[in-house]
């Protein structure tokens, strides 16, 4: 395809201390990365005039249940121009569970993050306002760890009195 | 201030006196704090809006999501994939054979399955009715909102006899779960046939109808003109899609730029219109009514015959007929609905174009039975997005408009 | 055994005025709708020309809990809403009656998660339970029907002389 050696070659001859791994599946094609340099990668391929993502679908991200790298943070960003859908995934490890912003490049992540910052408690590094999404505020644990029980845990959220 | 402390918490309130335009040392002294709650007829479903008010003039809004969270996702990692189509109804229940046609899209590109011809029409076919239903809500949720309260009830109307098709279609009303892995439940029957071709022939003068009373109003057009205006590059700045997004120019249509089913086969515009206020939002919902209705008549007349569910043993659920009288048909059913379809590992992330805007599911297979991990990426949560961008600088009463132009429904938003 | 207690007792009076005040109460049921999820949608399809809810005398559905007398809770109650919900219900004056629309609010549905309160009963005192997921319109208007039945027979001095609800005006929510 020649998107993806256009994506390739640009990205090799512009950032050139920055490593990455493409992972091709069903027609997709994901950029592993190391999670300090995911602000300088996604400015990059916003603002470039070929390549042009100028569209953040989705942040989220996954919690592996292990222990080595727990989490990966996953982003899909788009392309109007050249239509083409692109995934980076970063690995976060548990003990140092925070990687930087990019709301400072599309908008639309600042609440995702917020949600994904809710659901796993990853933090978000220079978020403008990095607080809980959908859990009220006083909730002290994160759901969509693999840790956190379906039923929830009882006493977690108040109700009201009959 | 210890009143307003318990009506917001800390940080809400940071973030509403976070705008230091004026320099003010206590709140209460020019500017107030409104709680448009969550219960409220014209918020679209349970959205709490914090306003922070100088006179009748917004300064700031924070919206607060998250009266409605259910635990989708949790929930989608602890069933299998045929257990969670009818959870997927409940997720845009305006349109909710839409949603199911995107999770099972989703699930058939993880596994690697295609449906067959007369099941990828038959989805488009509902596909676009309930483009039309869930725009014929918001439409009349619109003019309700701003206070044409005749036209909400002559679109509900219209919207009833969508319904009766489903009814007819797959015995359930509203919350259907019509599709499987695989094509859908069962073939379309002549008599779904039939009264959907009499719905389109009578839609165009009823549309017609409820235009008249809208279009030439001055009061509609005075309340709607020129409110929560977004600039093209705004609206892809901060991720809009859908009606959202094209009411500001930017002709962004999943059905076009990355075709799924059919759509490559039929003949259809992409409706833009370039103000970018709640007025150009609403044209366009009404135009892509339209263009919804030409596309169904081509979609029926395009129809194949064949059969409607793919010839897949290990993935796709056999007939009932030939579970009780064969034995492999027998043992394939009982290994899939225990212990699920169990697709390769690996990812995907499949959109499909929602009535609200683009809807995608990202899937993570570990080979089991169950999703390791599963995002949906609803529209409403990221419309609700521009929300604050949109609200800025107007009236106390333009909210409620550019609410019910954006249509969020919080079933998805808050997921 | 003075007039006081004679009129305590059920004579012809007392039940003729029963009657017309049961008569006057059943059919002019307001209804608050609590639209919260699905559900909501079909107790719109409620109002509309189709399954007329007007013909029954709930001309209005005032979105004001203190012009209503029929709390009708459409819709998934989560933890966070529970509270919501609370305090619009203690807002309406007696006399007042709950309908839970639908499988979630009578017993969580098919929502079995950490953040769904498994049926309203656990904090709102409930009259009718509708089972559906959504309930048809005309199974809505069943249990309107059944709670008029349930006013036609009240009597008048059960609602005399109630105490005002005491409601925690500064809740934190």
């Amino acid at each position: 395809m020649e998107i993806k050696e256009l994506l390739t070659s640009k990205l090799k001859e512009n950032l050139p201390g920055i490593q990455f791994t493409t992972v091709e599946y069903r027609g997709e094609i994901s950029l592993i990365l190391n999670k300090k340099d995911i602000v300088k990668f996604c400015r990059f391929l916003k603002e470039d005039s070929d390549l042009a993502f100028n569209f953040c679908e989705d942040v989220t991200a996954i919690d592996w249940a292990r222990r080595n790298q727990r989490y990966t943070v996953v982003y899909h960003i788009f392309s109007m121009k050249n239509k083409f859908r692109l995934r980076l995934k970063c690995d976060v490890e548990e003990d140092d569970c925070n990687i930087d912003s990019i709301s400072s490049v599309w908008k639309t992540a600042d609440w995702e993050e917020r949600e994904t910052y809710d659901m796993y408690g990853i933090h978000f590094n220079n978020h403008p306002d990095l607080r809980r999404m959908f859990m009220p505020e006083e909730f002290e644990f994160y759901p969509l760890r693999k840790d956190f029980p379906l039923m929830g845990i009882p006493g977690s959220l108040p109700l009201p009195k009959k | 201030m210890e009143t307003i402390k318990e009506h917001a918490h800390s940080k809400i309130l940071e973030a509403l006196l976070a705008d230091k335009n004026i320099t003010v040392e206590d709140a209460l002294e020019n500017e107030m704090i409104l709680n448009m709650g969550p219960q409220h007829p014209a918020t679209h479903g349970v959205l709490r809006l914090l306003l922070r008010l100088d006179g009748e003039t917004i300064v700031s809004c924070v919206p607060e999501l998250g009266y409605l969270h259910r635990g989708y996702e949790k929930m989608a990692e602890n069933m299998t994939y045929y257990e969670f189509i009818p959870h997927t109804d409940r997720l845009d229940y305006l349109a909710p054979l839409s949603n199911n046609v995107a999770w099972v899209l989703a699930v058939e590109k993880l596994t690697g399955i295609e449906a067959p011809p007369r099941a990828q029409y038959i989805r488009m076919l509902i596909c676009e009715l309930s483009r039309i239903a869930s725009h014929l809500v918001a439409i009349g949720a619109l003019a309700m909102d701003v206070g044409a309260l005749t036209v909400f009830l002559w679109t509900l109307r219209e919207r009833e006899k969508i319904l009766d098709i489903w009814d007819i279609l797959c015995g359930a009303r509203f919350t259907t779960s019509y599709t499987r892995i695989g094509g859908v439940a069962n073939d379309i029957q002549p008599e779904a046939i039939a009264k959907a071709e009499w719905f389109i022939n009578q839609f165009d003068d009823n549309l017609t109808e409820c235009e008249y009373l809208l279009n030439n109003n001055r009061i509609f057009i005075g309340r709607l003109e020129g409110v929560g205006v977004v600039s093209g590059e705004d609206a892809v700045q901060l991720g809009l899609t859908g009606p959202t997004l094209r009411g500001s120019g930017i002709a962004y249509d999943l059905r076009r730029d990355m075709p799924y089913l059919f759509y490559n086969d039929l003949d259809f515009n992409v409706i833009t219109h370039n103000e970018g206020d709640c007025l150009a939002r609403y044209f366009v919902r009404v135009d892509e009514c339209r263009e919804s209705a030409k596309m169904v008549k081509q979609i029926m007349s395009k129809m194949p015959k064949g059969n409607i569910l793919t010839n897949s043993p290990k993935k796709v659920l056999p007939d009932k007929v030939e579970i009780y009288s064969k034995m492999e048909e027998l043992i394939h059913d009982f290994m899939i609905v225990n212990f699920g379809i169990n697709p390769p590992e690996g990812e995907i992330y499949s959109a499909i174009e929602n009535p609200k805007g683009e809807l995608g599911f990202y899937l993570v297979s570990k080979g089991e039975g169950h999703p390791w991990k599963c995002k949906i990426r609803a529209p409403s949560m990221v419309n609700c997005q521009g929300l604050p961008h949109m609200i800025k600088g107007r009236m106390v009463s333009d909210v409620v408009a550019i609410v019910g132009s954006i249509d969020p429904v919080m079933g998805e938003a808050d997921k | 055994m003075g007039l006081e207690a004679k009129l305590n007792q059920d004579s012809f009076i007392t039940t003729t005025i029963d009657a017309i005040a049961a008569w006057a109460r059943k059919n002019s049921v307001w209804p608050m709708p609590m639209g919260i999820s699905c559900c909501a949608i079909e107790m719109m399809a409620v109002g509309d020309p189709k399954y007329d809810i007007a013909r029954f005398g709930s001309e209005v559905m005032r979105f004001t809990p203190r012009q209503c007398d029929l709390m009708i809770v459409a819709g998934t109650v989560t933890y966070k809403m529970a509270h919501v919900v609370k305090k619009i219900y203690d807002q309406m004056p007696e006399p007042k009656w709950v309908i839970a629309m639908g499988a979630c609010t009578s017993s969580g549905g098919m929502y079995r998660s950490y953040n769904v309160v498994q049926g309203i009963d656990q904090f709102l005192p409930v009259d009718v339970y509708l089972a559906g997921c959504p309930p048809r319109p005309d199974n809505l208007l069943n249990a309107l029907i059944m709670i008029q039945d349930k006013i036609g027979k009240t009597k008048v001095r059960e609602f005399q002389d109630q105490p005002l609800t005491e409601y925690p005006v500064h809740n934190k929510n």
